[in-house]
Protein backbone atom coordinates (compact mmCIF):
# COMPACT_ATOMS: atom_id res chain seq x y z
CA UNK A 1 0.00 0.00 0.00
CA UNK A 2 1.10 3.76 -0.82
CA UNK A 3 0.87 6.06 2.00
CA UNK A 4 -1.20 9.03 2.07
CA UNK A 5 -0.25 12.54 3.45
CA UNK A 6 -1.83 15.27 4.64
CA UNK A 7 -0.81 18.49 6.39
CA UNK A 8 -1.79 21.36 8.73
CA UNK A 9 -0.56 24.35 9.88
CA UNK A 10 -0.08 24.17 13.33
CA UNK A 11 -2.43 26.02 15.02
CA UNK A 12 -4.75 25.11 18.13
CA UNK A 13 -7.42 23.97 15.93
CA UNK A 14 -5.12 21.76 13.86
CA UNK A 15 -4.11 20.05 17.04
CA UNK A 16 -7.32 18.86 17.83
CA UNK A 17 -7.98 18.07 14.37
CA UNK A 18 -4.96 15.79 14.39
CA UNK A 19 -5.97 14.57 18.34
CA UNK A 20 -8.50 13.24 16.31
CA UNK A 21 -6.96 11.81 13.32
CA UNK A 22 -4.86 9.97 15.83
CA UNK A 23 -7.41 8.65 17.96
CA UNK A 24 -9.58 7.65 14.53
CA UNK A 25 -6.14 5.89 12.10
CA UNK A 26 -3.84 4.42 14.94
CA UNK A 27 -1.57 3.46 12.69
CA UNK A 28 -0.96 6.90 11.43
CA UNK A 29 2.65 9.03 12.28
CA UNK A 30 2.37 12.41 13.04
CA UNK A 31 5.71 14.92 12.43
CA UNK A 32 5.72 18.17 13.85
CA UNK A 33 7.89 20.27 11.77
CA UNK A 34 8.49 23.89 11.88
CA UNK A 35 4.55 25.64 11.63
CA UNK A 36 3.19 22.63 10.01
CA UNK A 37 2.12 19.04 11.07
CA UNK A 38 2.31 16.52 8.33
CA UNK A 39 0.85 12.80 8.75
CA UNK A 40 1.39 9.82 6.91
CA UNK A 41 -0.75 6.65 7.30
CA UNK A 42 -0.60 3.82 4.87
CA UNK A 43 -3.49 3.21 2.38
CA UNK A 44 -5.96 5.63 3.78
CA UNK A 45 -6.87 7.67 6.23
CA UNK A 46 -10.44 9.43 7.59
CA UNK A 47 -11.08 12.73 10.03
CA UNK A 48 -14.63 12.40 11.11
CA UNK A 49 -16.31 15.34 12.32
CA UNK A 50 -17.81 13.65 16.22
CA UNK A 51 -14.36 13.24 16.63
CA UNK A 52 -13.31 16.44 15.87
CA UNK A 53 -16.21 18.00 17.81
CA UNK A 54 -15.32 15.74 20.76
CA UNK A 55 -11.97 16.90 21.14
CA UNK A 56 -12.79 20.52 20.18
CA UNK A 57 -15.51 20.58 22.76
CA UNK A 58 -17.69 22.71 20.04
CA UNK A 59 -19.28 22.24 16.57
CA UNK A 60 -16.61 21.61 13.91
CA UNK A 61 -18.03 22.07 10.04
CA UNK A 62 -15.57 19.36 7.71
CA UNK A 63 -15.54 21.98 4.80
CA UNK A 64 -13.67 24.52 7.19
CA UNK A 65 -10.70 22.10 7.02
CA UNK A 66 -9.65 24.72 4.01
CA UNK A 67 -8.43 26.80 6.73
CA UNK A 68 -5.61 25.33 7.93
CA UNK A 69 -5.13 22.42 5.30
CA UNK A 70 -1.17 22.74 3.60
CA UNK A 71 -1.34 19.72 1.29
CA UNK A 72 -2.55 16.26 0.82
CA UNK A 73 -2.21 13.25 -1.62
CA UNK A 74 -4.87 10.89 -2.69
CA UNK A 75 -8.22 10.73 -3.59
CA UNK A 76 -10.71 12.75 -1.66
CA UNK A 77 -14.11 11.77 -0.40
CA UNK A 78 -15.70 14.29 1.68
CA UNK A 79 -19.51 14.41 3.24
CA UNK A 80 -20.86 16.04 6.06
CA UNK A 81 -19.64 13.56 8.76
CA UNK A 82 -16.37 13.00 7.44
CA UNK A 83 -13.04 13.32 5.21
CA UNK A 84 -11.32 10.88 3.90
CA UNK A 85 -7.95 9.94 1.46
CA UNK A 86 -7.22 6.90 0.42
CA UNK A 87 -4.98 5.79 -2.69
CA UNK A 88 -5.75 2.52 -4.55
CA UNK A 89 -2.81 0.39 -4.70
CA UNK B 1 -40.85 24.59 10.60
CA UNK B 2 -37.34 25.59 9.61
CA UNK B 3 -36.30 24.61 6.19
CA UNK B 4 -34.27 21.72 6.62
CA UNK B 5 -30.37 22.45 5.88
CA UNK B 6 -28.92 21.14 2.78
CA UNK B 7 -26.45 18.23 2.75
CA UNK B 8 -23.20 18.82 1.40
CA UNK B 9 -24.17 16.78 -1.94
CA UNK B 10 -27.36 18.64 -2.11
CA UNK B 11 -26.15 21.61 -1.36
CA UNK B 12 -23.02 20.81 -4.35
CA UNK B 13 -25.56 19.96 -7.01
CA UNK B 14 -28.20 22.89 -6.93
CA UNK B 15 -25.32 25.31 -6.47
CA UNK B 16 -23.57 24.12 -8.76
CA UNK B 17 -24.59 22.10 -11.50
CA UNK B 18 -28.00 23.96 -11.58
CA UNK B 19 -26.20 27.11 -12.47
CA UNK B 20 -25.61 25.42 -16.02
CA UNK B 21 -28.32 25.93 -19.05
CA UNK B 22 -29.30 24.50 -22.18
CA UNK B 23 -28.73 25.95 -25.58
CA UNK B 24 -31.74 25.55 -27.20
CA UNK B 25 -31.22 28.47 -29.88
CA UNK B 26 -27.57 28.34 -30.42
CA UNK B 27 -24.84 25.75 -31.19
CA UNK B 28 -23.17 24.53 -27.84
CA UNK B 29 -19.60 24.07 -29.94
CA UNK B 30 -20.14 27.85 -30.91
CA UNK B 31 -20.15 28.22 -26.85
CA UNK B 32 -16.94 26.42 -26.25
CA UNK B 33 -14.95 26.72 -29.23
CA UNK B 34 -11.68 25.44 -28.03
CA UNK B 35 -13.10 21.85 -26.36
CA UNK B 36 -12.15 19.76 -29.23
CA UNK B 37 -8.55 21.18 -31.07
CA UNK B 38 -6.51 19.40 -29.07
CA UNK B 39 -8.15 15.96 -29.90
CA UNK B 40 -9.35 15.57 -26.47
CA UNK B 41 -13.08 13.62 -26.57
CA UNK B 42 -15.26 14.39 -24.10
CA UNK B 43 -18.58 12.08 -23.74
CA UNK B 44 -20.24 13.46 -20.68
CA UNK B 45 -19.27 16.02 -18.38
CA UNK B 46 -22.14 15.17 -15.84
CA UNK B 47 -19.16 12.52 -14.99
CA UNK B 48 -16.92 15.72 -13.49
CA UNK B 49 -16.80 15.34 -9.42
CA UNK B 50 -15.64 17.79 -6.97
CA UNK B 51 -14.55 15.95 -3.98
CA UNK B 52 -14.42 19.11 -2.21
CA UNK B 53 -17.96 19.92 -3.50
CA UNK B 54 -16.65 23.51 -3.01
CA UNK B 55 -19.67 26.10 -3.67
CA UNK B 56 -19.61 29.82 -4.23
CA UNK B 57 -20.67 30.65 -0.87
CA UNK B 58 -18.54 28.12 1.45
CA UNK B 59 -15.60 29.56 -1.10
CA UNK B 60 -16.16 33.10 -0.13
CA UNK B 61 -16.91 32.41 3.67
CA UNK B 62 -13.97 30.10 3.57
CA UNK B 63 -11.57 32.45 1.70
CA UNK B 64 -12.48 35.41 4.31
CA UNK B 65 -11.51 33.87 6.90
CA UNK B 66 -8.03 33.25 5.71
CA UNK B 67 -7.83 36.55 4.69
CA UNK B 68 -8.67 38.27 7.90
CA UNK B 69 -6.38 35.98 9.61
CA UNK B 70 -3.57 36.76 7.05
CA UNK B 71 -3.91 40.67 7.48
CA UNK B 72 -3.99 40.50 11.09
CA UNK B 73 -0.39 38.82 11.20
CA UNK B 74 0.66 41.25 8.08
CA UNK B 75 -0.43 44.25 10.49
CA UNK B 76 1.43 42.60 13.32
CA UNK B 77 4.86 41.48 11.40
CA UNK B 78 5.05 45.31 9.66
CA UNK B 79 4.13 47.04 13.15
CA UNK B 80 6.64 44.46 15.32
CA UNK B 81 9.81 45.23 12.61
CA UNK B 82 9.33 41.50 12.28
CA UNK B 83 12.43 42.18 9.34
CA UNK B 84 14.58 42.38 12.19
CA UNK B 85 13.62 38.93 13.99
CA UNK B 86 14.88 36.73 10.52
CA UNK B 87 17.75 34.37 11.52
CA UNK B 88 19.62 36.40 9.11
CA UNK B 89 19.61 38.96 6.28
CA UNK B 90 21.33 36.55 3.85
CA UNK B 91 17.85 34.82 4.03
CA UNK B 92 15.93 37.70 2.29
CA UNK B 93 17.38 37.07 -1.06
CA UNK B 94 15.18 34.15 -1.12
CA UNK B 95 12.51 36.36 -0.79
CA UNK B 96 13.59 38.53 -3.39
CA UNK B 97 13.76 35.43 -5.81
CA UNK B 98 10.45 34.87 -4.86
CA UNK B 99 8.65 38.06 -5.39
CA UNK B 100 10.79 38.58 -9.40
CA UNK B 101 10.60 34.71 -10.51
CA UNK B 102 7.46 32.99 -8.54
CA UNK B 103 5.02 35.54 -7.61
CA UNK B 104 4.00 37.02 -11.01
CA UNK B 105 3.81 33.26 -12.15
CA UNK B 106 0.43 33.50 -9.93
CA UNK B 107 -0.61 36.36 -12.25
CA UNK B 108 0.04 34.19 -15.21
CA UNK B 109 -1.83 30.90 -13.16
CA UNK B 110 -5.33 33.32 -12.73
CA UNK B 111 -5.35 34.76 -16.20
CA UNK B 112 -4.62 30.97 -17.42
CA UNK B 113 -7.17 29.97 -14.87
CA UNK B 114 -9.67 32.85 -16.01
CA UNK B 115 -9.34 31.22 -20.03
CA UNK B 116 -9.63 27.80 -19.06
CA UNK B 117 -12.81 28.54 -16.20
CA UNK B 118 -14.42 29.84 -19.41
CA UNK B 119 -13.52 27.08 -21.92
CA UNK B 120 -14.52 23.84 -20.65
CA UNK B 121 -17.91 22.53 -21.40
CA UNK B 122 -19.15 21.62 -18.05
CA UNK B 123 -19.86 23.62 -15.27
CA UNK B 124 -18.43 21.60 -12.71
CA UNK B 125 -15.18 22.32 -13.91
CA UNK B 126 -15.92 25.86 -14.78
CA UNK B 127 -16.16 26.77 -11.60
CA UNK B 128 -13.69 24.92 -10.00
CA UNK B 129 -10.83 26.62 -12.58
CA UNK B 130 -12.99 30.19 -11.42
CA UNK B 131 -12.34 29.37 -8.09
CA UNK B 132 -8.52 28.45 -8.73
CA UNK B 133 -8.34 31.60 -10.91
CA UNK B 134 -9.70 34.41 -7.95
CA UNK B 135 -7.49 32.20 -5.66
CA UNK B 136 -4.08 33.12 -7.76
CA UNK B 137 -4.95 36.38 -8.22
CA UNK B 138 -5.24 36.48 -4.31
CA UNK B 139 -2.03 35.00 -4.26
CA UNK B 140 -0.04 37.78 -5.85
CA UNK B 141 -1.46 40.24 -3.96
CA UNK B 142 -1.09 38.85 -0.87
CA UNK B 143 2.58 38.31 -1.81
CA UNK B 144 3.14 41.59 -2.68
CA UNK B 145 1.79 43.04 0.26
CA UNK B 146 4.28 40.99 2.28
CA UNK B 147 6.55 41.32 0.73
CA UNK B 148 6.38 45.43 0.45
CA UNK B 149 7.50 45.27 4.38
CA UNK B 150 10.91 44.27 3.38
CA UNK B 151 11.03 46.49 0.53
CA UNK B 152 11.41 49.19 2.69
CA UNK B 153 14.58 47.69 4.39
CA UNK B 154 16.36 46.15 1.80
CA UNK B 155 17.77 46.29 -2.07
CA UNK B 156 16.03 44.36 -4.71
CA UNK B 157 12.56 44.18 -4.15
CA UNK B 158 11.53 47.42 -5.72
CA UNK B 159 11.45 46.72 -9.75
CA UNK B 160 9.94 43.04 -9.92
CA UNK B 161 7.46 43.88 -11.97
CA UNK B 162 9.65 45.54 -14.62
CA UNK B 163 12.12 42.97 -14.43
CA UNK B 164 9.56 39.81 -14.86
CA UNK B 165 9.68 40.71 -18.71
CA UNK B 166 13.57 40.78 -18.89
CA UNK B 167 15.63 39.33 -16.67
CA UNK B 168 17.61 36.36 -17.65
CA UNK B 169 16.80 33.74 -15.08
CA UNK B 170 13.17 35.59 -14.40
CA UNK B 171 12.36 34.79 -18.12
CA UNK B 172 12.50 31.04 -17.53
CA UNK B 173 9.30 30.95 -15.51
CA UNK B 174 7.69 33.34 -17.77
CA UNK B 175 8.58 31.19 -20.74
CA UNK B 176 7.10 28.09 -18.88
CA UNK B 177 3.72 30.03 -18.10
CA UNK B 178 3.35 31.44 -21.49
CA UNK B 179 4.14 28.23 -22.68
CA UNK B 180 1.25 27.19 -20.89
CA UNK B 181 -1.32 29.49 -21.60
CA UNK B 182 -1.05 29.70 -25.51
CA UNK B 183 -1.93 25.90 -25.21
CA UNK B 184 -5.64 25.12 -25.07
CA UNK B 185 -7.93 24.37 -22.13
CA UNK B 186 -6.70 20.84 -21.19
CA UNK B 187 -3.19 21.39 -21.93
CA UNK B 188 -3.33 24.44 -19.39
CA UNK B 189 -4.98 22.34 -17.34
CA UNK B 190 -2.45 19.08 -17.10
CA UNK B 191 0.22 21.72 -17.29
CA UNK B 192 -0.70 23.57 -13.89
CA UNK B 193 -3.44 22.19 -12.85
CA UNK B 194 -1.57 18.92 -12.55
CA UNK B 195 2.21 18.75 -13.26
CA UNK B 196 2.82 22.19 -11.44
CA UNK B 197 -0.01 22.09 -8.63
CA UNK B 198 -0.49 18.39 -7.82
CA UNK B 199 3.20 16.96 -8.23
CA UNK B 200 5.25 19.95 -7.70
CA UNK B 201 4.32 23.25 -5.54
CA UNK B 202 4.63 21.10 -2.15
CA UNK B 203 7.92 21.42 -3.04
CA UNK B 204 8.05 24.99 -2.60
CA UNK B 205 4.97 26.07 -0.31
CA UNK B 206 5.75 23.05 2.50
CA UNK B 207 9.42 22.80 2.97
CA UNK B 208 10.74 25.85 2.07
CA UNK B 209 7.50 27.31 3.76
CA UNK B 210 8.33 25.95 6.89
CA UNK B 211 12.02 26.40 6.36
CA UNK B 212 10.98 30.25 5.74
CA UNK B 213 9.34 29.58 9.49
CA UNK B 214 12.06 28.31 11.27
CA UNK B 215 13.98 31.46 9.64
CA UNK B 216 11.70 33.79 11.38
CA UNK B 217 10.00 35.11 8.72
CA UNK B 218 6.73 35.43 9.99
CA UNK B 219 5.17 37.13 6.48
CA UNK B 220 6.30 34.77 4.12
CA UNK B 221 5.40 31.60 6.25
CA UNK B 222 2.14 33.70 6.51
CA UNK B 223 1.12 34.12 2.55
CA UNK B 224 2.69 30.32 2.03
CA UNK B 225 0.75 28.73 3.97
CA UNK B 226 -2.49 30.93 3.70
CA UNK B 227 -1.86 29.99 -0.37
CA UNK B 228 -0.83 26.80 0.12
CA UNK B 229 -4.58 26.18 1.97
CA UNK B 230 -5.98 27.12 -1.56
CA UNK B 231 -3.21 24.65 -3.50
CA UNK B 232 -4.18 21.63 -1.32
CA UNK B 233 -7.75 22.37 -3.52
CA UNK B 234 -6.30 23.01 -6.81
CA UNK B 235 -4.30 19.45 -6.68
CA UNK B 236 -7.70 18.19 -5.99
CA UNK B 237 -8.53 19.70 -9.51
CA UNK B 238 -5.66 18.76 -10.51
CA UNK B 239 -5.98 14.92 -9.93
CA UNK B 240 -9.68 15.30 -10.56
CA UNK B 241 -9.49 16.39 -13.76
CA UNK B 242 -6.70 13.45 -15.30
CA UNK B 243 -8.96 11.36 -14.09
CA UNK B 244 -11.64 12.58 -15.79
CA UNK B 245 -9.83 12.88 -18.98
CA UNK B 246 -8.54 9.35 -18.47
CA UNK B 247 -12.07 7.88 -18.21
CA UNK B 248 -14.09 9.92 -20.83
CA UNK B 249 -12.35 8.24 -23.57
CA UNK B 250 -9.31 6.05 -24.38
CA UNK B 251 -7.93 8.31 -27.39
CA UNK B 252 -7.51 10.66 -24.57
CA UNK B 253 -4.53 8.07 -22.65
CA UNK B 254 -1.76 8.98 -25.30
CA UNK B 255 -2.58 12.37 -25.58
CA UNK B 256 -2.94 13.19 -21.96
CA UNK B 257 0.91 10.72 -21.69
CA UNK B 258 2.52 12.95 -23.59
CA UNK B 259 1.23 16.30 -21.74
CA UNK B 260 2.33 14.76 -18.41
CA UNK B 261 5.95 14.29 -20.02
CA UNK B 262 6.52 17.35 -21.05
CA UNK B 263 4.98 19.46 -17.94
CA UNK B 264 6.33 17.28 -15.54
CA UNK B 265 9.18 18.00 -17.05
CA UNK B 266 9.47 21.89 -17.67
CA UNK B 267 8.16 21.97 -13.88
CA UNK B 268 10.96 19.81 -12.65
CA UNK B 269 13.41 22.29 -14.29
CA UNK B 270 12.09 25.26 -12.93
CA UNK B 271 12.62 23.98 -9.63
CA UNK B 272 15.90 24.35 -9.83
CA UNK B 273 15.70 27.32 -7.74
CA UNK B 274 13.66 25.88 -5.48
CA UNK B 275 16.25 23.35 -4.99
CA UNK B 276 18.89 26.16 -4.39
CA UNK B 277 16.52 28.38 -1.65
CA UNK B 278 16.49 25.65 0.56
CA UNK B 279 20.28 24.28 1.11
CA UNK B 280 21.72 27.04 -0.10
CA UNK B 281 19.53 30.33 1.29
CA UNK B 282 18.15 29.41 4.50
CA UNK B 283 20.16 29.72 7.44
CA UNK B 284 18.83 27.45 9.86
CA UNK B 285 18.51 24.17 7.97
CA UNK B 286 15.32 22.20 8.33
CA UNK B 287 15.33 19.75 5.40
CA UNK B 288 17.34 19.48 2.11
CA UNK B 289 16.03 19.79 -1.51
CA UNK B 290 17.30 15.61 -1.33
CA UNK B 291 14.96 14.99 1.53
CA UNK B 292 12.09 17.11 0.33
CA UNK B 293 12.16 15.71 -2.95
CA UNK B 294 12.23 12.58 -1.95
CA UNK B 295 9.31 12.48 0.68
CA UNK B 296 7.28 14.83 -1.41
CA UNK B 297 8.27 13.37 -5.16
CA UNK B 298 9.21 10.12 -4.77
CA UNK B 299 6.81 9.05 -2.24
CA UNK B 300 4.05 10.75 -2.70
CA UNK B 301 4.26 11.12 -6.67
CA UNK B 302 5.05 7.47 -6.74
CA UNK B 303 1.93 6.44 -4.90
CA UNK B 304 0.31 8.63 -7.36
CA UNK B 305 1.56 7.29 -10.71
CA UNK B 306 0.88 3.79 -9.54
CA UNK B 307 -2.58 4.66 -8.92
CA UNK B 308 -2.80 6.56 -12.53
CA UNK B 309 -1.71 2.86 -14.35
CA UNK B 310 -4.95 1.20 -14.41
CA UNK B 311 -5.76 3.65 -16.67
CA UNK B 312 -2.61 3.19 -19.02
CA UNK B 313 -0.54 6.47 -17.87
CA UNK B 314 3.40 5.22 -16.43
CA UNK B 315 5.94 7.74 -14.85
CA UNK B 316 7.83 9.60 -17.05
CA UNK B 317 10.99 7.74 -18.73
CA UNK B 318 13.14 10.26 -17.01
CA UNK B 319 12.38 9.37 -13.76
CA UNK B 320 16.10 8.07 -13.48
CA UNK B 321 17.69 10.98 -14.64
CA UNK B 322 15.78 12.93 -11.94
CA UNK B 323 16.08 10.63 -9.28
CA UNK B 324 19.96 11.23 -10.07
CA UNK B 325 19.89 15.00 -10.54
CA UNK B 326 18.32 15.42 -6.97
CA UNK B 327 22.30 14.97 -5.64
CA UNK B 328 23.51 18.11 -7.88
CA UNK B 329 20.43 20.36 -8.68
CA UNK B 330 21.12 22.51 -6.10
CA UNK B 331 24.73 22.54 -6.46
CA UNK B 332 24.95 23.51 -9.87
CA UNK B 333 22.29 26.27 -9.13
CA UNK B 334 23.88 27.89 -6.67
CA UNK B 335 27.36 27.79 -8.04
CA UNK B 336 25.65 29.52 -11.39
CA UNK B 337 24.08 32.20 -9.66
CA UNK B 338 27.57 33.07 -7.50
CA UNK B 339 29.39 33.32 -10.36
CA UNK B 340 26.99 35.47 -12.10
CA UNK B 341 25.94 37.37 -9.10
CA UNK B 342 26.36 40.65 -11.14
CA UNK B 343 23.24 40.02 -12.97
CA UNK B 344 20.80 39.27 -10.72
CA UNK B 345 18.38 40.71 -8.34
CA UNK B 346 20.18 39.49 -4.86
CA UNK B 347 22.78 38.54 -3.28
CA UNK B 348 24.71 35.43 -3.51
CA UNK B 349 27.28 34.41 -0.76
CA UNK B 350 30.13 31.68 0.01
CA UNK B 351 28.38 29.25 2.23
CA UNK B 352 29.98 29.48 5.41
CA UNK B 353 32.22 26.32 6.94
CA UNK B 354 29.47 24.54 9.24
CA UNK B 355 26.83 25.31 6.16
CA UNK B 356 29.40 23.39 3.86
CA UNK B 357 29.64 20.55 6.34
CA UNK B 358 26.02 19.96 6.62
CA UNK B 359 25.94 20.03 2.63
CA UNK B 360 28.43 17.32 2.88
CA UNK B 361 26.68 15.34 5.75
CA UNK B 362 23.29 16.31 3.50
CA UNK B 363 24.73 15.10 0.01
CA UNK B 364 28.16 12.25 1.10
CA UNK B 365 27.89 10.55 -2.29
CA UNK B 366 28.34 14.52 -4.39
CA UNK B 367 29.32 16.91 -2.74
CA UNK B 368 32.43 16.56 -1.18
CA UNK B 369 33.62 15.00 -4.85
CA UNK B 370 32.29 17.82 -6.98
CA UNK B 371 31.04 20.78 -5.32
CA UNK B 372 32.96 21.65 -2.33
CA UNK B 373 36.55 22.16 -3.68
CA UNK B 374 34.91 24.67 -5.91
CA UNK B 375 34.01 26.43 -2.54
CA UNK B 376 36.58 26.15 -0.74
CA UNK B 377 38.69 27.91 -4.35
CA UNK B 378 36.00 30.70 -4.04
CA UNK B 379 37.19 31.25 -0.70
CA UNK B 380 40.63 31.38 -1.48
CA UNK B 381 40.07 33.89 -4.17
CA UNK B 382 37.26 36.08 -2.36
CA UNK B 383 39.56 35.97 0.15
CA UNK B 384 42.55 37.40 -1.83
CA UNK B 385 40.20 40.35 -2.82
CA UNK B 386 39.63 38.14 -6.47
CA UNK B 387 36.02 37.30 -5.90
CA UNK B 388 35.00 35.53 -9.02
CA UNK B 389 32.66 37.00 -11.41
CA UNK B 390 32.05 35.25 -14.43
CA UNK B 391 32.02 38.07 -17.44
CA UNK B 392 30.78 36.09 -20.27
CA UNK B 393 27.28 35.19 -20.94
CA UNK B 394 25.66 31.80 -20.70
CA UNK B 395 24.18 29.72 -23.64
CA UNK B 396 20.85 29.26 -22.91
CA UNK B 397 18.29 26.08 -23.64
CA UNK B 398 16.00 26.83 -26.18
CA UNK B 399 12.96 25.44 -24.44
CA UNK B 400 13.53 25.65 -20.86
CA UNK B 401 15.74 29.48 -21.24
CA UNK B 402 18.03 27.81 -18.37
CA UNK B 403 21.77 28.48 -18.68
CA UNK B 404 23.42 25.22 -20.34
CA UNK B 405 24.46 23.83 -16.61
CA UNK B 406 22.97 20.75 -16.30
CA UNK B 407 25.69 18.08 -16.89
CA UNK B 408 25.60 14.00 -17.23
CA UNK B 409 24.69 13.03 -14.00
CA UNK B 410 24.09 9.55 -14.44
CA UNK B 411 27.70 9.10 -16.85
CA UNK B 412 30.29 11.61 -15.79
CA UNK B 413 28.62 14.23 -13.40
CA UNK B 414 31.55 17.06 -14.56
CA UNK B 415 30.40 16.61 -18.59
CA UNK B 416 27.76 19.28 -19.11
CA UNK B 417 24.74 18.10 -21.03
CA UNK B 418 24.70 19.58 -24.87
CA UNK B 419 22.01 19.24 -26.93
CA UNK B 420 21.10 20.63 -30.62
CA UNK B 421 18.95 20.02 -33.58
CA UNK B 422 18.34 21.33 -36.88
CA UNK B 423 15.59 23.44 -37.61
CA UNK B 424 14.18 25.31 -40.81
CA UNK B 425 18.19 25.92 -41.59
CA UNK B 426 18.86 26.65 -38.17
CA UNK B 427 20.09 25.05 -35.17
CA UNK B 428 18.84 25.04 -31.59
CA UNK B 429 20.39 24.21 -28.77
CA UNK B 430 19.18 22.45 -25.49
CA UNK B 431 20.07 21.62 -22.23
CA UNK B 432 18.82 17.84 -22.13
CA UNK B 433 16.89 15.58 -24.76
CA UNK B 434 14.23 16.03 -22.61
CA UNK B 435 14.00 19.74 -23.62
CA UNK B 436 14.89 18.83 -27.02
CA UNK B 437 11.90 16.36 -27.62
CA UNK B 438 9.48 19.51 -26.14
CA UNK B 439 10.92 21.56 -28.92
CA UNK B 440 10.77 18.97 -31.85
CA UNK B 441 7.56 17.78 -31.20
CA UNK B 442 6.47 21.56 -31.61
CA UNK B 443 9.19 23.50 -33.02
CA UNK B 444 6.55 26.16 -34.25
CA UNK B 445 6.14 27.12 -30.64
CA UNK B 446 9.76 27.99 -29.55
CA UNK B 447 11.66 29.10 -32.68
CA UNK B 448 10.87 32.40 -31.67
CA UNK B 449 10.99 32.53 -28.20
CA UNK B 450 12.27 35.77 -26.10
CA UNK B 451 15.87 34.25 -24.99
CA UNK B 452 17.86 37.15 -23.10
CA UNK B 453 20.92 36.35 -24.01
CA UNK B 454 20.08 36.69 -27.80
CA UNK B 455 18.15 39.55 -27.19
CA UNK B 456 21.32 40.90 -25.63
CA UNK B 457 23.84 40.21 -27.97
CA UNK B 458 21.44 41.34 -30.57
CA UNK B 459 21.04 44.75 -29.15
CA UNK B 460 17.80 44.92 -28.10
CA UNK B 461 18.48 45.17 -24.01
CA UNK B 462 19.28 49.05 -23.74
CA UNK B 463 20.70 48.74 -27.07
CA UNK B 464 24.84 47.51 -28.10
CA UNK B 465 27.29 48.81 -25.44
CA UNK B 466 28.29 46.19 -23.06
CA UNK B 467 26.49 44.87 -19.88
CA UNK B 468 26.28 48.23 -18.15
CA UNK B 469 23.10 49.24 -20.49
CA UNK B 470 21.73 45.83 -20.00
CA UNK B 471 21.60 46.56 -16.10
CA UNK B 472 20.12 49.71 -16.80
CA UNK B 473 17.23 48.22 -19.20
CA UNK B 474 16.67 45.54 -16.32
CA UNK B 475 16.14 48.51 -13.60
CA UNK B 476 19.29 46.66 -11.80
CA UNK B 477 20.63 48.76 -8.61
CA UNK B 478 23.97 47.37 -9.76
CA UNK B 479 26.70 47.24 -6.53
CA UNK B 480 23.45 47.68 -3.93
CA UNK B 481 20.98 45.12 -5.45
CA UNK B 482 23.21 42.38 -6.77
CA UNK B 483 26.90 41.11 -6.08
CA UNK B 484 27.93 40.00 -2.92
CA UNK B 485 26.54 39.65 -0.25
CA UNK B 486 29.88 40.25 2.03
CA UNK B 487 29.90 44.07 1.58
CA UNK B 488 26.62 44.87 0.48
CA UNK B 489 24.53 47.53 1.85
CA UNK B 490 21.88 44.97 3.25
CA UNK B 491 24.94 43.65 5.33
CA UNK B 492 26.05 47.05 6.68
CA UNK B 493 22.43 48.06 7.71
CA UNK B 494 21.68 44.58 9.26
CA UNK B 495 24.73 44.76 11.10
CA UNK B 496 24.08 48.61 12.24
CA UNK B 497 20.49 47.44 13.46
CA UNK B 498 21.51 43.98 15.16
CA UNK B 499 24.39 46.19 16.39
CA UNK B 500 27.47 44.26 15.36
CA UNK B 501 30.54 45.18 14.56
Amino acid sequence: MSKVLIAFQENDESRYIVQAIEQDNPDATVHFEPAMIRIENEGALTINKATVEEMMGCDWEVQSIHVNLLTLTGHIDEDDDYFTIHWNN
Amino acid sequence: MSAKKLNLKDKYRLLTRDLDWDFSYEDRKDAFPFEEFEGIKITDWDKWEDPFRLTMDSYWKYQAEKEKKLYAIYDAFSQNNGHLNVSDARYVNAIKIFLTAVSPGELAAHSGFAFTGRQMGGIGARIASQMQSIDELRHIQTQIHAMSHYNKFFDGFDEFSHMHDRVWYISVVKSFFDDARSAGPFEFMVSVGFSFEYVLTNLLFVPFMSGAAYNGDMATVTFGFSAQSDEARHMTLGLEIIKFLLEQHEDNVPIVQKWIDKWLWRGYRILTVVAMMMDYMLPQKVMSWKEAWELYFEQAGGALFKDLERYGIKMPDYTDLIKAEKDHLSHQAWWTFYTNSQATAFHTWIPSDEELDWLSEKYPETFDKYYRPRWELAKEMADKGERYYNEGLPQLCQTCQIPMIYTDVQNDPRDIVYRSTKYQGERFHFCSDQCQHIFEDEPEKYVHAWLPVHQIFQGNCGGPGGLEKVMDYYKLDVGNANMDYVGSPDEERWKNWKGVA
